[in-house]
This record gives structure tokens, sequence and C-alpha cells, in this order.
């Protein structure tokens, strides 16, 4: 038995929802008392990666290496991982909630009649079985659930488990890559020319989000200086107001109807805090919030306010991190 | 051009949802139910995909209750031709109302079957290429812009830092995300022909639960902020505050 662990790669490279996944899945391994197996497909270059992710707690990590799986390749994924499943009699296989983990997570159920919960912020063995409790309603209403059978598949929210070392053997097997070329019937491949320097605001360590009270997307200037000062970690966010006036692009939304972010810093700049709103980030572990409402509700979730006006408060905020980031 | 679009009934975002008095549901009472935000935008593009193609049919096709019909109708006044009811209970993990969507689907004709990205009662994202998978189709999930021509489809897809391209040929899945298209109002004639529109309905039973449903619960109360001040004078103490006591910067 064992629990398998999906490690995701863009590009040739190992992203950091793979060894957040590997947190996730170690709870799991630990919890039943056995092996973590880190699954990885992508191109051969990559096999490199498996000493990472023995680092960040894998026993055994197995490959699928292919010019062929460099891409997303959906049906080949699910085959590959399906197939892993049912060779290792796994009792869970573990994904990050990531935009490719939630399109491959329901396939990989479906093929194996396998129960799934998304997006869970917490998993545990109780029992021997694996348990889950994941935010419905957009996070109005939190919900505990158990697996009636294995295997259990679990797509864990970005964020929620912490990379961690936790240096491991990392035995390396190699599965055959081969899949049958009957299936694959999608070809997906990555937008050219769409590289931002920045970080995915669900994904940052730090998000600096702007609200109507920004004034317009002119001033966005001062959130970028905020963003630049608190180092290569801090992601641009908004509120939907921002993205329906066409100021920021819609992947920065965060929300009920953008993006569930959950960072260890989340910085509210005129942002009144509709609920809609703090459904995509009333899990981030600090919440500021500077606005000049001093009953905005945005108040009610934020750790630390500020009641100002942000065109005076946010230059200042800048100073002060510059100032703390170059004390080191 | 022939599209199914599935369709859920789900409470309005704007709701307060209150834990029932048996810790395991949910306070229906004084809830707004509305045509799953997303699932409009599904409908908004098979309408335009056939007013494209100049010839075919859109059917709407929900698995729930009797009360799904209004969700329907609501499909219908925007445009839909007809409609399906599978009447039968849900599953709370997807692939069991996967699986008895598929079904139905199965039976029917269709080039292109259409979703919501996620239905925003259960926040699952599941169920479109779980069907996707049952019926051998290929998919695009979060769909942000799409092209048809002849039988390729070309759909863009929201991703971290960018959008994805997914190329494949029909028949096909296609899960809509914000920003596919700015769906239409039902017009007053809409409504009116609505109610006039085939409504079929089928018993399929009760989907099939994978999950064990444990207990629900409010969310952990975030403790009320510390204001920490007012205007720019207020920040050298929100900075120490922020690295002695939250250890954040
Ligand atoms: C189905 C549905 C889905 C939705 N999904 C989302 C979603 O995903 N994400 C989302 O964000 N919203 C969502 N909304 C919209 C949401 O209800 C709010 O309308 C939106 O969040 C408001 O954005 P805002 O806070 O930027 O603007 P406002 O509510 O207009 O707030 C602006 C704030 O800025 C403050 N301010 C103004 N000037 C200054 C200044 N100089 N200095 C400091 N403060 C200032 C004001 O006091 C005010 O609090 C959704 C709504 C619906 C119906
Ligand atoms: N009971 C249902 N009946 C019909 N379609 C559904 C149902 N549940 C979910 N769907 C469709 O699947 C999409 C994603 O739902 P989910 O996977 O539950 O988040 C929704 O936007 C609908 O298009």
């Amino acid at each position: 038995m064992s629990v398998l662990a999906f490690a995701e790669q863009r590009g040739g490279a190992l992203r950091q929802a793979a060894l957040e996944t590997m947190t996730a899945g170690r709870a799991l391994a630990d919890g039943s008392g056995v092996e973590l197996v880190a699954v990885l497909l992508g191109p051969p270059a990559l096999a490199d990666e498996a000493e990472r992710l023995a680092r960040y707690g894998a026993d055994r990590v197995l490959l699928a290496m292919s010019d062929n799986l460099a891409e997303y390749a959906p049906e080949a994924y699910t085959e590959l991982l399906a197939r892993a499943v049912e060779e290792r009699g796994a009792k869970a296989l573990v994904f990050s909630a990531s935009a490719r983990g939630k399109d491959l997570a329901p396939r990989v159920a479906a093929r194996l009649g396998a129960g799934l919960a998304s997006d869970v912020t917490e998993l545990a063995v109780e029992d021997g079985r694996v348990v889950a409790v994941r935010p419905i309603y957009a996070g109005k209403l939190v919900s505990k659930v158990g697996f009636k059978a294995d295997p259990a598949l679990l797509s864990v929210r970005p964020r929620a488990y912490a990379a961690v070392e936790n240096p491991r053997p990392g035995e390396v097997e190699e599965m055959t890559p081969q899949v049958d070329p009957e299936g694959l019937r999608t070809n997906v491949r990555m937008e050219a020319g769409e590289k931002r320097d920045r970080p995915d605001v669900a994904e940052a360590e730090i998000v600096v989000a702007g609200g109507r009270g920004m004034q317009g997307p002119e001033n966005w200037k001062l959130l970028e200086e905020l963003a630049d000062a608190l180092g290569p970690g801090a992601a641009l966010g908004a509120s939907r107001a921002v993205v329906d006036a066409d100021w920021r692009p819609h992947a920065e939304q965060v929300g009920q109807t953008g993006k569930v972010v959950s960072p260890p810093l989340y910085f509210a700049i005129g942002i009144s805090g509709a609920i809609q709103h703090l459904a995509g980030m009333r899990t981030a572990k600090c919440i500021v919030a500077v606005n000049k409402d001093a009953e905005a509700p945005v108040f009610k979730v934020a750790d630390y306010g500020i009641v100002g006006d942000l065109f005076e408060v946010v230059p200042r905020l800048t100073e002060e991190i510059r100032k703390l980031r170059s004390e080191g | 051009m022939n599209i199914i679009v599935c369709v859920k009934r789900v409470p309005d975002s704007e709701s307060r949802i209150v834990l029932g008095g048996d810790g395991r549901s949910i306070d229906t009472q004084g809830i707004k139910y509305v045509l799953n935000p997303y699932d409009e935008y599904a409908v908004e593009e098979a309408l335009r995909l056939k007013e494209g193609a100049g010839a075919g049919s859109v059917t709407v096709m929900t698995l729930g209750g009797e009360e799904s019909k209004e969700t329907l109708r609501t499909a219908l006044a925007m445009g839909a031709d007809q409609a399906v009811l599978l009447k039968g209970h849900p599953s709370s993990d997807g692939l069991g109302t996967a699986e008895k969507l598929a079904a139905a689907i199965k039976e029917r004709e269709y080039d292109v079957v259409l979703f919501g990205k996620q239905a925003i009662d259960d926040d699952n994202l599941q169920v479109p290429a779980m069907v996707a998978e049952l019926l051998q189709l290929p998919c695009a999930t979060v769909v942000v812009a799409v092209k048809i021509d002849g039988n390729k489809v070309t759909a863009e897809r929201e991703v971290e830092g960018g959008h994805e391209i997914v190329e494949f040929e029909l028949p096909g899945v296609i899960a809509a995300q914000k920003g596919l298209n700015e769906p239409r109002y039902p017009s007053l004639k809409g409504i009116m022909a609505a109610k006039k529109k085939p409504l079929e309905e089928v018993d399929v039973g009760d989907a099939e639960e994978r999950l064990d449903f444990i207990e629900l619960m409010n969310p952990p109360e975030r403790a009320a902020g510390e204001i920490v001040g007012e205007g720019p004078d207020a920040v050298p103490e929100l900075v120490r505050r922020l690295r002695e006591k939250a250890k954040a910067l």
C-alpha cells in the first residue's frame, strides 16, 4: 500500500505546488503508516528533479519520462496516473488544486470510479480512513467528509500546506510512459509570449490587492512599488469591481468568481470587503486592510487595519518596508 | 449544431448560508435560488454557437428535484429550445452526478456539451471533466474563449500566469469560466415563450455518494481585527506588528 502524490511540472520545471503536494501527501502516508510515492510525468530532462521530491518528503519517485509528456496531455496523464494507482493499490492520490490539478483530478477519479474531494484545506487519516476538510458555498461553510472506499482522491488548495524539507531515500522507479494512442484526443500548449514576472495570485506568498478605491489603472504603480518592496514572492490581486472596469486582468481577480487565495500575507487596499471578495481571501493567514471608511466590512476580517487615505498610506508603507528590507 | 448544456440550481451568491439544526444541512429559509452563474455563460455560449451555425438546437439538462424546473425555465427564457429534468438527488462529490448526466447525454444527439466551470454550492469543479472521461470525449475546462471552425475546437483556458490553448475535434466538452461572454437577460417575450417550450422529465434515481458526510461547520471566525491607527503615521506600528507579532515580514 502507498499514498501517491502528483508532482506537477510545467515547461519542464517542477512547480512549487508539487512540493506542497508532497507535504500534504506525507500527512496521509504517516497517518496510515505507508510510503509516499511521488508521481512525476514529463520530459526526460526532468528526471533530475526526483532528488528534490525526495528532499521534500517522497519515499519513492515514480517517473514516466517522454517528450510527449512535456506539455499537459490530459488523456495520457489520466491513463498513467490511473495505472499507477491500480498497480500500487494506492490508498490515496493527492493533487494540488492548481489549474492543472483541477482539470486532471476529476478525469482520474472518473477513470477509477473513485471519490474526489476538491480544494481541500486539511486532510488526515482517522480510524484508517481518509478524511478531508473543504470549504463550500464560497467558504461560507466548511464541510468535513470521509471516503467510503479507497482510493481517495484529493486536490489540496495551494498554500494550505507549506513545502517543508523532510528528506527521504527517494528511490526512483521508472514506469513505461507509453499510452494507448487511440485515446489521445486533445492537444494542449501554453499560449506564447505570456511570461509574467510576478507569481500567480493563487500561489503567491504575499498578495497586494487593490479595489475601486484605487480610482484608476494609472494608480497601480503604487501597488507595484509596494509589491516590489515586498520581494519576488509578492503578486498583485484585484477586486471584481476593478476587473469589470477593465483596470486589471481577470487573472488577478480574487473572490467567488475569481481565484481563491490563502497566502501568508494579504493586503486589501481600497477594497470594501464584499462577501464575494471575502470568499476568496478569508483563509489568508494574515490580512491587512487599508480603507478610508472605518465601517468597511473588510475590517471585520482584517488582522490589522489602517483607516486612512490609501494615497497617503501606501507610499509610506512601501517606504517602511524598503527600509526594513535594507536593514536585512 | 446540437448542443447540450448542463445547468444547476444553486443559492444566489449573496445569500447568507446558515447551518441547519441537524448540523448536516443548511437552513434553506430565505435563500434565493438561481441558475448557477457559470452556467449562464455556458447557456449564452450555446445560444451563440447555434446562432453562428444557423441551425441546430440547444437542450438544457439538470439533475435535481421538482424545484429545478424553475432553473430550466430560466435557461429556456434565455433562448434554449428544450429542457430535460433528470429527477434525482445530485451527489455531494462530482462523480455520482456525472454518471447520471453522462448516461442521459449518451442517449441524445450532440456536437458539444457545455457546462459551467463550477457549481457555487459545493464548489466541486469536477462534473464537466468527469462527464468527458465517462463519455470518452475531449474536454477543456475553465474556458475564457472558444473558436469552433468546422469540427475543430480551439479553446483558451485560464492557468496560473497565463493561458493554455486546448485543441480538439468535436464532439467534445467545454466548461465555461467568467469572461467567456456576457450572458443575455431573458426578455419578457423569452419568459413567455419559455412556458410553452418542451420540458421532459425522467426519473433517474439518486446519484451514488462516494463520500460520507461527517460534519458541516461554520468557518473558523477570524478574530476581529485591530485597527492599528489612522493615516500614514500608523504605518511604522503596522510594520512592527507584522514583523514581530504576525511574523509575516
Ligand atoms: C455573482 C457575483 C460574484 C462576485 N464575485 C466577486 C469576486 O470574485 N471578487 C470580488 O472582489 N467581487 C465579486 N463580486 C462583487 C462584489 O459584490 C463587490 O461589488 C466588489 O468586491 C466590490 O469591489 P471593491 O471593494 O473594489 O469596490 P467598492 O465596494 O466600491 O469599495 C471601494 C472601497 O474603497 C474605499 N476607498 C475609496 N477611496 C479610498 C481612498 N482614497 N483610500 C482608501 N480607501 C478608499 C471605499 O471606502 C470602499 O470601501 C461579485 C458579485 C456577484 C453578484
Ligand atoms: N446536478 C447537476 N445537474 C446538471 N448539471 C450539473 C449538476 N451539477 C453540476 N453540473 C454542471 O457541472 C458544472 C460544474 O459543477 P461542479 O463540478 O459541481 O462544480 C456546473 O457548472 C454545471 O454545468
